[in-house]
Protein backbone atom coordinates (compact mmCIF):
# COMPACT_ATOMS: atom_id res chain seq x y z
CA UNK A 1 0.00 0.00 0.00
CA UNK A 2 1.52 3.68 -0.74
CA UNK A 3 1.78 5.48 2.03
CA UNK A 4 -0.16 8.23 3.11
CA UNK A 5 1.02 12.20 2.25
CA UNK A 6 2.44 13.39 5.30
CA UNK A 7 2.23 17.26 3.26
CA UNK A 8 -0.20 19.76 3.07
CA UNK A 9 -3.02 18.55 5.74
CA UNK A 10 -4.15 20.94 8.46
CA UNK A 11 -1.08 22.12 10.78
CA UNK A 12 -1.32 20.98 14.43
CA UNK A 13 -3.03 23.64 16.63
CA UNK A 14 -0.27 25.88 17.84
CA UNK A 15 0.49 25.24 21.95
CA UNK A 16 0.32 28.77 23.44
CA UNK A 17 1.49 27.25 26.41
CA UNK A 18 4.89 27.26 25.22
CA UNK A 19 4.62 30.99 23.27
CA UNK A 20 4.68 34.18 25.35
CA UNK A 21 1.41 36.13 26.01
CA UNK A 22 0.94 38.77 24.06
CA UNK A 23 0.70 41.01 27.22
CA UNK A 24 3.58 40.75 29.24
CA UNK A 25 4.28 44.05 31.36
CA UNK A 26 7.92 43.61 32.49
CA UNK A 27 8.30 43.63 28.82
CA UNK A 28 6.90 47.62 28.62
CA UNK A 29 6.47 47.23 25.11
CA UNK A 30 3.98 44.71 24.74
CA UNK A 31 1.72 46.23 26.78
CA UNK A 32 0.13 48.63 23.98
CA UNK A 33 1.06 46.31 21.71
CA UNK A 34 -0.89 43.21 22.43
CA UNK A 35 -4.59 42.45 21.67
CA UNK A 36 -6.95 42.25 24.88
CA UNK A 37 -9.54 40.14 23.01
CA UNK A 38 -9.74 36.31 22.38
CA UNK A 39 -7.50 35.19 18.91
CA UNK A 40 -10.09 33.73 17.01
CA UNK A 41 -9.37 29.94 16.45
CA UNK A 42 -9.44 29.24 12.62
CA UNK A 43 -9.50 25.44 11.30
CA UNK A 44 -6.94 26.13 8.23
CA UNK A 45 -8.27 26.46 5.28
CA UNK A 46 -5.84 26.37 2.01
CA UNK A 47 -5.28 29.74 2.68
CA UNK A 48 -3.67 28.64 5.95
CA UNK A 49 -1.22 25.69 4.37
CA UNK A 50 -0.46 26.93 1.67
CA UNK A 51 2.55 29.19 1.61
CA UNK A 52 5.13 31.28 0.13
CA UNK A 53 7.69 29.29 -1.75
CA UNK A 54 11.35 30.45 -2.13
CA UNK A 55 14.07 29.05 -4.42
CA UNK A 56 18.26 29.04 -4.68
CA UNK A 57 18.36 31.69 -7.22
CA UNK A 58 16.76 34.31 -5.17
CA UNK A 59 20.15 34.21 -2.82
CA UNK A 60 23.21 35.42 -3.26
CA UNK A 61 26.44 33.18 -2.85
CA UNK A 62 27.46 35.27 -0.06
CA UNK A 63 24.01 35.51 1.81
CA UNK A 64 24.91 32.76 4.43
CA UNK A 65 28.29 34.23 4.80
CA UNK A 66 28.40 37.06 7.28
CA UNK A 67 32.03 37.78 7.54
CA UNK A 68 32.30 38.17 4.08
CA UNK A 69 29.06 39.41 3.28
CA UNK A 70 29.77 43.29 3.97
CA UNK A 71 33.56 43.29 4.21
CA UNK A 72 34.64 46.60 2.63
CA UNK A 73 38.38 46.83 4.08
CA UNK A 74 38.97 44.28 6.06
CA UNK A 75 37.19 41.60 8.30
CA UNK A 76 34.96 41.77 11.04
CA UNK A 77 35.99 42.00 14.13
CA UNK A 78 34.77 39.53 17.25
CA UNK A 79 34.62 35.86 17.62
CA UNK A 80 34.51 33.83 14.32
CA UNK A 81 31.71 31.37 14.72
CA UNK A 82 29.61 29.01 12.40
CA UNK A 83 25.65 28.43 13.47
CA UNK A 84 24.10 25.09 12.20
CA UNK A 85 20.95 23.00 12.73
CA UNK A 86 18.13 21.21 10.95
CA UNK A 87 14.80 22.81 10.44
CA UNK A 88 11.92 19.90 11.90
CA UNK A 89 8.44 19.43 11.41
CA UNK A 90 6.57 18.65 15.65
CA UNK A 91 6.55 15.04 13.52
CA UNK A 92 10.45 15.14 13.33
CA UNK A 93 10.01 15.65 9.39
CA UNK A 94 12.78 17.77 8.08
CA UNK A 95 11.53 21.13 6.28
CA UNK A 96 13.41 21.40 3.35
CA UNK A 97 13.26 24.81 1.35
CA UNK A 98 12.55 26.75 4.30
CA UNK A 99 13.91 30.17 4.22
CA UNK A 100 16.10 31.06 7.24
CA UNK A 101 16.75 34.52 7.71
CA UNK A 102 19.02 35.78 10.40
CA UNK A 103 20.10 39.39 11.70
CA UNK A 104 22.16 40.56 14.77
CA UNK A 105 24.27 42.80 16.67
CA UNK A 106 28.00 43.09 16.00
CA UNK A 107 30.71 42.01 18.48
CA UNK A 108 30.41 45.00 20.41
CA UNK A 109 26.70 44.96 20.57
CA UNK A 110 25.91 47.61 17.91
CA UNK A 111 23.36 47.38 15.48
CA UNK A 112 23.73 48.47 11.34
CA UNK A 113 20.38 50.47 11.48
CA UNK A 114 19.42 53.95 11.46
CA UNK A 115 17.19 53.76 14.93
CA UNK A 116 20.17 52.21 16.87
CA UNK A 117 22.47 55.22 18.88
CA UNK A 118 24.15 52.51 21.21
CA UNK A 119 27.95 54.18 22.33
CA UNK A 120 29.69 50.89 20.78
CA UNK A 121 31.02 51.46 16.99
CA UNK A 122 29.77 50.59 13.87
CA UNK A 123 31.77 47.71 12.46
CA UNK A 124 32.80 48.99 8.75
CA UNK A 125 32.94 45.46 7.85
CA UNK A 126 30.03 43.97 9.47
CA UNK A 127 26.21 44.12 7.56
CA UNK A 128 24.76 41.69 10.29
CA UNK A 129 22.06 39.95 8.36
CA UNK A 130 22.03 36.56 6.04
CA UNK A 131 19.90 34.44 5.36
CA UNK A 132 20.12 30.02 3.86
CA UNK A 133 17.64 27.91 2.30
CA UNK A 134 17.29 24.50 3.89
CA UNK A 135 18.32 21.53 1.89
CA UNK A 136 16.63 17.91 1.41
CA UNK A 137 17.26 17.43 5.11
CA UNK A 138 16.02 20.81 6.35
CA UNK A 139 20.06 21.62 7.50
CA UNK A 140 21.27 25.30 7.24
CA UNK A 141 24.28 26.73 8.35
CA UNK A 142 26.08 30.22 8.20
CA UNK A 143 29.19 31.55 9.63
CA UNK A 144 29.37 35.07 11.43
CA UNK A 145 31.16 37.18 14.25
CA UNK A 146 29.37 36.32 17.79
CA UNK A 147 27.52 38.88 18.57
CA UNK A 148 27.98 40.95 21.71
CA UNK A 149 25.17 41.99 24.44
CA UNK A 150 23.67 45.64 24.62
CA UNK A 151 21.75 47.62 27.20
CA UNK A 152 18.00 48.73 26.16
CA UNK A 153 15.69 50.52 27.47
CA UNK A 154 13.16 48.66 29.68
CA UNK A 155 14.14 48.42 33.33
CA UNK A 156 17.15 51.12 33.41
CA UNK A 157 19.49 48.71 33.65
CA UNK A 158 18.42 45.94 31.07
CA UNK A 159 20.47 44.23 28.93
CA UNK A 160 20.04 41.61 25.87
CA UNK A 161 22.37 38.73 26.55
CA UNK A 162 23.89 38.21 23.14
CA UNK A 163 21.54 36.36 20.51
CA UNK A 164 20.80 35.99 16.75
CA UNK A 165 17.17 37.10 15.31
CA UNK A 166 15.33 34.44 13.44
CA UNK A 167 12.91 34.47 10.74
CA UNK A 168 11.53 31.08 9.41
CA UNK A 169 9.02 30.25 6.68
CA UNK A 170 8.38 27.05 6.19
CA UNK A 171 6.18 25.24 3.61
CA UNK A 172 2.40 26.77 4.69
CA UNK A 173 1.41 30.28 5.79
CA UNK A 174 0.55 28.70 9.70
CA UNK A 175 4.04 27.32 10.35
CA UNK A 176 5.77 31.35 9.70
CA UNK A 177 7.73 31.86 12.91
CA UNK A 178 10.30 34.99 14.69
CA UNK A 179 12.08 33.60 17.45
CA UNK A 180 15.74 34.13 19.11
CA UNK A 181 18.89 32.06 19.09
CA UNK A 182 20.54 32.68 22.87
CA UNK A 183 24.24 30.97 23.25
CA UNK A 184 24.97 28.90 25.87
CA UNK A 185 26.88 29.76 29.05
CA UNK A 186 25.62 33.43 28.84
CA UNK A 187 25.41 34.84 32.13
CA UNK A 188 22.39 37.31 31.01
CA UNK A 189 20.51 35.01 30.32
CA UNK A 190 18.90 34.30 33.09
CA UNK A 191 17.73 38.00 33.74
CA UNK A 192 16.45 38.68 30.38
CA UNK A 193 13.11 40.00 30.15
CA UNK A 194 12.63 38.95 26.80
CA UNK A 195 13.56 35.64 26.94
CA UNK A 196 11.31 35.68 30.81
CA UNK A 197 8.21 36.44 28.59
CA UNK A 198 7.96 32.42 27.58
CA UNK A 199 6.37 30.78 30.36
CA UNK A 200 8.30 27.60 29.99
CA UNK A 201 11.69 26.42 31.11
CA UNK A 202 11.73 23.92 28.35
CA UNK A 203 10.87 26.18 25.47
CA UNK A 204 13.25 28.56 27.15
CA UNK A 205 16.19 25.89 26.62
CA UNK A 206 15.25 24.87 23.27
CA UNK A 207 15.90 28.60 22.08
CA UNK A 208 19.92 28.23 23.89
CA UNK A 209 22.35 26.78 21.45
CA UNK A 210 24.85 24.33 23.28
CA UNK A 211 28.31 25.04 22.09
CA UNK A 212 29.29 22.32 19.25
CA UNK A 213 32.81 21.57 19.19
CA UNK A 214 32.40 18.96 16.97
CA UNK A 215 31.39 21.25 14.00
CA UNK A 216 33.84 23.57 14.44
CA UNK A 217 36.52 24.85 12.00
CA UNK A 218 40.04 24.07 13.84
CA UNK A 219 42.23 26.95 14.27
CA UNK A 220 39.11 29.10 12.81
CA UNK A 221 35.76 28.88 13.93
CA UNK A 222 34.08 27.43 16.97
CA UNK A 223 30.26 26.23 15.96
CA UNK A 224 26.96 26.67 18.15
CA UNK A 225 24.02 24.27 17.05
CA UNK A 226 20.42 25.71 16.74
CA UNK A 227 17.40 23.43 15.57
CA UNK A 228 14.12 24.84 15.29
CA UNK A 229 11.11 23.22 14.90
CA UNK A 230 7.96 24.49 12.90
CA UNK A 231 4.55 23.09 13.22
CA UNK A 232 3.79 19.66 12.27
CA UNK A 233 1.04 18.80 10.12
CA UNK A 234 -1.39 16.13 9.77
CA UNK A 235 -1.22 13.19 7.72
CA UNK A 236 -4.05 12.78 5.42
CA UNK A 237 -5.02 9.15 5.80
CA UNK A 238 -8.66 10.01 5.61
CA UNK A 239 -9.20 12.95 3.24
CA UNK A 240 -10.62 15.95 5.46
CA UNK A 241 -12.59 18.78 4.03
CA UNK A 242 -9.91 21.16 3.76
CA UNK A 243 -10.65 21.97 -0.14
CA UNK A 244 -12.81 20.83 -2.95
CA UNK A 245 -11.08 19.19 -5.76
CA UNK A 246 -8.92 16.69 -3.31
CA UNK A 247 -10.49 13.01 -3.14
CA UNK A 248 -13.14 11.94 -1.03
CA UNK A 249 -14.47 15.54 -0.79
CA UNK A 250 -17.68 16.25 0.72
CA UNK A 251 -19.55 17.20 3.66
CA UNK B 1 4.06 -1.45 39.99
CA UNK B 2 3.12 1.51 38.21
CA UNK B 3 2.52 1.25 34.39
CA UNK B 4 3.45 3.49 32.17
CA UNK B 5 1.72 4.01 28.46
CA UNK B 6 4.17 4.56 25.19
CA UNK B 7 4.99 8.05 25.15
CA UNK B 8 4.22 9.95 22.00
CA UNK B 9 7.16 11.53 20.55
CA UNK B 10 6.39 14.91 19.22
CA UNK B 11 8.56 17.85 19.35
CA UNK B 12 7.60 21.06 20.69
CA UNK B 13 7.33 24.47 18.29
CA UNK B 14 10.50 26.85 18.79
CA UNK B 15 8.76 29.36 20.49
CA UNK B 16 8.34 33.02 19.56
CA UNK B 17 9.95 35.86 20.36
CA UNK B 18 9.70 39.75 19.36
CA UNK B 19 11.30 40.43 15.99
CA UNK B 20 12.63 43.57 17.88
CA UNK B 21 13.40 47.36 17.10
CA UNK B 22 15.89 46.47 14.37
CA UNK B 23 13.92 43.96 12.34
CA UNK B 24 14.78 45.70 9.19
CA UNK B 25 18.22 45.02 9.38
CA UNK B 26 17.65 41.30 8.89
CA UNK B 27 14.40 41.33 6.67
CA UNK B 28 14.45 44.68 4.52
CA UNK B 29 17.82 45.79 4.91
CA UNK B 30 17.21 49.22 2.62
CA UNK B 31 14.84 50.01 5.57
CA UNK B 32 17.53 49.85 8.17
CA UNK B 33 19.55 52.20 6.25
CA UNK B 34 22.17 50.02 4.05
CA UNK B 35 22.38 47.44 0.48
CA UNK B 36 23.92 43.78 1.15
CA UNK B 37 21.48 41.84 -0.79
CA UNK B 38 21.59 41.66 -4.70
CA UNK B 39 18.07 40.52 -4.77
CA UNK B 40 15.49 42.22 -1.62
CA UNK B 41 12.08 41.14 -1.05
CA UNK B 42 9.49 43.74 -1.10
CA UNK B 43 6.23 45.23 -1.19
CA UNK B 44 5.50 44.83 -4.75
CA UNK B 45 3.49 41.61 -5.78
CA UNK B 46 2.34 42.10 -9.07
CA UNK B 47 5.02 41.94 -12.20
CA UNK B 48 4.35 43.83 -15.35
CA UNK B 49 2.30 40.21 -16.98
CA UNK B 50 0.65 39.25 -13.86
CA UNK B 51 -3.01 39.38 -14.88
CA UNK B 52 -5.90 40.91 -12.75
CA UNK B 53 -6.47 43.94 -11.69
CA UNK B 54 -4.35 46.50 -10.39
CA UNK B 55 -4.69 47.45 -6.57
CA UNK B 56 -2.42 49.35 -4.09
CA UNK B 57 -3.45 47.80 -0.12
CA UNK B 58 -2.01 50.59 2.41
CA UNK B 59 -2.52 51.52 6.15
CA UNK B 60 -1.41 51.94 9.35
CA UNK B 61 -0.81 49.75 12.65
CA UNK B 62 -1.88 51.40 15.64
CA UNK B 63 -1.15 50.40 19.34
CA UNK B 64 -3.80 50.97 22.25
CA UNK B 65 -3.31 54.64 22.55
CA UNK B 66 -3.98 55.10 18.75
CA UNK B 67 -0.20 55.67 18.00
CA UNK B 68 0.73 54.55 14.84
CA UNK B 69 3.50 51.61 15.01
CA UNK B 70 6.72 53.25 12.64
CA UNK B 71 8.29 49.81 13.38
CA UNK B 72 6.36 47.16 12.10
CA UNK B 73 6.78 44.87 9.55
CA UNK B 74 4.41 43.42 7.50
CA UNK B 75 3.58 40.17 5.17
CA UNK B 76 1.00 39.23 3.09
CA UNK B 77 -0.03 35.77 0.91
CA UNK B 78 -2.69 35.85 -1.13
CA UNK B 79 -4.11 33.67 -4.29
CA UNK B 80 -3.89 34.79 -7.83
CA UNK B 81 -6.62 36.59 -9.81
CA UNK B 82 -8.14 33.44 -10.35
CA UNK B 83 -8.25 32.20 -6.71
CA UNK B 84 -5.40 30.01 -6.87
CA UNK B 85 -2.59 29.66 -4.47
CA UNK B 86 1.35 29.36 -6.15
CA UNK B 87 1.72 26.38 -3.87
CA UNK B 88 1.82 22.49 -4.13
CA UNK B 89 -1.19 21.96 -1.78
CA UNK B 90 -3.83 23.61 -3.58
CA UNK B 91 -5.48 21.43 -5.90
CA UNK B 92 -7.92 23.67 -7.01
CA UNK B 93 -8.54 23.05 -11.35
CA UNK B 94 -7.50 26.52 -11.84
CA UNK B 95 -4.83 28.29 -13.64
CA UNK B 96 -1.30 28.88 -11.85
CA UNK B 97 0.28 32.29 -12.62
CA UNK B 98 3.46 31.79 -12.74
CA UNK B 99 4.13 35.60 -12.80
CA UNK B 100 2.99 35.84 -9.65
CA UNK B 101 4.20 34.20 -6.44
CA UNK B 102 1.53 35.65 -4.17
CA UNK B 103 3.83 36.62 -1.36
CA UNK B 104 5.17 40.30 -0.22
CA UNK B 105 6.97 41.61 2.69
CA UNK B 106 6.65 45.68 3.42
CA UNK B 107 7.82 47.94 6.49
CA UNK B 108 5.83 50.94 8.14
CA UNK B 109 7.33 54.67 7.07
CA UNK B 110 9.63 55.70 10.14
CA UNK B 111 7.81 59.01 10.08
CA UNK B 112 4.68 58.34 8.98
CA UNK B 113 3.77 54.61 10.56
CA UNK B 114 1.90 54.00 6.38
CA UNK B 115 2.71 50.65 5.26
CA UNK B 116 1.54 49.68 1.52
CA UNK B 117 1.81 46.51 -0.97
CA UNK B 118 1.44 46.95 -4.71
CA UNK B 119 -0.40 43.83 -5.65
CA UNK B 120 -3.78 42.70 -7.68
CA UNK B 121 -6.90 41.83 -6.66
CA UNK B 122 -7.27 38.41 -5.46
CA UNK B 123 -10.03 35.94 -6.76
CA UNK B 124 -12.27 33.65 -4.33
CA UNK B 125 -10.72 30.66 -3.23
CA UNK B 126 -12.87 27.31 -2.44
CA UNK B 127 -12.86 27.13 1.39
CA UNK B 128 -13.97 24.26 4.00
CA UNK B 129 -16.24 22.13 3.19
CA UNK B 130 -17.06 23.42 -0.52
CA UNK B 131 -17.81 26.72 0.67
CA UNK B 132 -16.11 29.43 -1.26
CA UNK B 133 -13.94 31.91 0.41
CA UNK B 134 -14.79 35.84 -0.28
CA UNK B 135 -11.58 37.34 -1.94
CA UNK B 136 -9.26 38.01 1.18
CA UNK B 137 -5.36 38.65 1.33
CA UNK B 138 -3.51 36.85 4.73
CA UNK B 139 -1.69 39.42 7.03
CA UNK B 140 0.76 38.54 9.37
CA UNK B 141 2.28 41.36 11.47
CA UNK B 142 5.71 41.44 13.62
CA UNK B 143 7.07 44.24 15.38
CA UNK B 144 8.80 45.26 19.05
CA UNK B 145 6.05 44.17 21.44
CA UNK B 146 4.64 41.80 19.93
CA UNK B 147 5.38 38.57 21.19
CA UNK B 148 3.86 35.91 18.49
CA UNK B 149 3.43 37.72 15.42
CA UNK B 150 -0.40 38.30 14.16
CA UNK B 151 -2.28 36.98 12.08
CA UNK B 152 -5.44 38.80 10.20
CA UNK B 153 -7.05 38.70 6.99
CA UNK B 154 -8.35 41.33 5.19
CA UNK B 155 -11.46 41.48 2.66
CA UNK B 156 -12.93 43.91 0.41
CA UNK B 157 -15.08 46.42 0.59
CA UNK B 158 -16.67 46.18 -2.94
CA UNK B 159 -17.34 42.48 -2.36
CA UNK B 160 -20.19 42.78 0.06
CA UNK B 161 -22.57 39.68 -1.11
CA UNK B 162 -19.41 37.54 -1.18
CA UNK B 163 -18.56 38.99 2.53
CA UNK B 164 -21.56 38.10 3.55
CA UNK B 165 -21.55 34.24 2.97
CA UNK B 166 -18.01 34.44 3.88
CA UNK B 167 -17.20 31.19 6.05
CA UNK B 168 -14.71 32.78 8.43
CA UNK B 169 -16.47 36.25 8.45
CA UNK B 170 -19.43 34.28 9.86
CA UNK B 171 -17.51 32.55 12.45
CA UNK B 172 -16.75 36.03 14.57
CA UNK B 173 -19.74 35.69 16.82
CA UNK B 174 -19.93 39.55 17.22
CA UNK B 175 -20.82 40.94 14.07
CA UNK B 176 -19.82 44.49 14.95
CA UNK B 177 -15.83 43.37 14.79
CA UNK B 178 -16.51 41.70 11.37
CA UNK B 179 -16.32 44.95 9.95
CA UNK B 180 -11.98 45.55 11.16
CA UNK B 181 -11.63 43.14 8.42
CA UNK B 182 -13.05 45.30 5.63
CA UNK B 183 -10.78 47.40 3.48
CA UNK B 184 -12.30 50.60 2.04
CA UNK B 185 -12.09 51.07 -1.57
CA UNK B 186 -11.06 54.62 -2.48
CA UNK B 187 -9.76 55.64 -6.11
CA UNK B 188 -7.15 57.88 -6.36
CA UNK B 189 -5.75 59.58 -9.37
CA UNK B 190 -6.86 56.46 -11.19
CA UNK B 191 -5.58 54.06 -8.67
CA UNK B 192 -7.36 51.47 -6.90
CA UNK B 193 -6.49 51.35 -2.88
CA UNK B 194 -7.94 49.84 -0.64
CA UNK B 195 -7.12 51.09 3.09
CA UNK B 196 -6.88 49.39 5.72
CA UNK B 197 -6.13 50.23 9.39
CA UNK B 198 -5.26 47.61 11.79
CA UNK B 199 -5.71 48.25 15.79
CA UNK B 200 -3.99 46.02 18.21
CA UNK B 201 -6.06 46.80 20.95
CA UNK B 202 -9.00 49.24 21.66
CA UNK B 203 -12.89 49.46 21.45
CA UNK B 204 -12.33 48.83 17.66
CA UNK B 205 -9.38 46.16 17.97
CA UNK B 206 -9.18 43.99 14.68
CA UNK B 207 -10.09 40.67 14.85
CA UNK B 208 -6.82 38.92 14.98
CA UNK B 209 -6.71 34.65 14.86
CA UNK B 210 -5.36 32.21 15.77
CA UNK B 211 -4.51 30.28 13.24
FE1 LIG C 1 18.33 42.19 19.19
Amino acid sequence: MKLPSQQHGEFYQRDRTIHPPAYAPAYKTSVLRSPQKSLISLQNSLSEITGPVFGTDELGPLDNDLIMNYAKTGLPVGERIVVHGQVLDENGHPVKNALVEVWQANAGGRYRHRNDTYIAPIDPNFGGCGRALTDENGRYFYRTIKPGPYPWRNSVNDWRPAHIHYSISGSGWAQRLITQMYFEGDPLIASCPILRTIPSEAAVRQLIAPLDRNAGIQLDSLAYRFDIVLRGSRATWFENAVQADGPMQGE
Amino acid sequence: MTIMVNQLEYLKETASQTAGPYVHIGLAPKQAGFDIFEHNFGSVLAGPRTKGERIRVEGRVFDGSGTPLRDVLIEIWQANAAGKYNHPADRQKKPIDRTFRGWGRGCSDFKTGVWAFDTIKPGSVMGRNNRPMAPHISFWIVARGINVGLSTRMYFSDERAANEKDPVLNLIEWEVRRKTLIATREERKGQVVYRFDINIQGPDETVFFDI
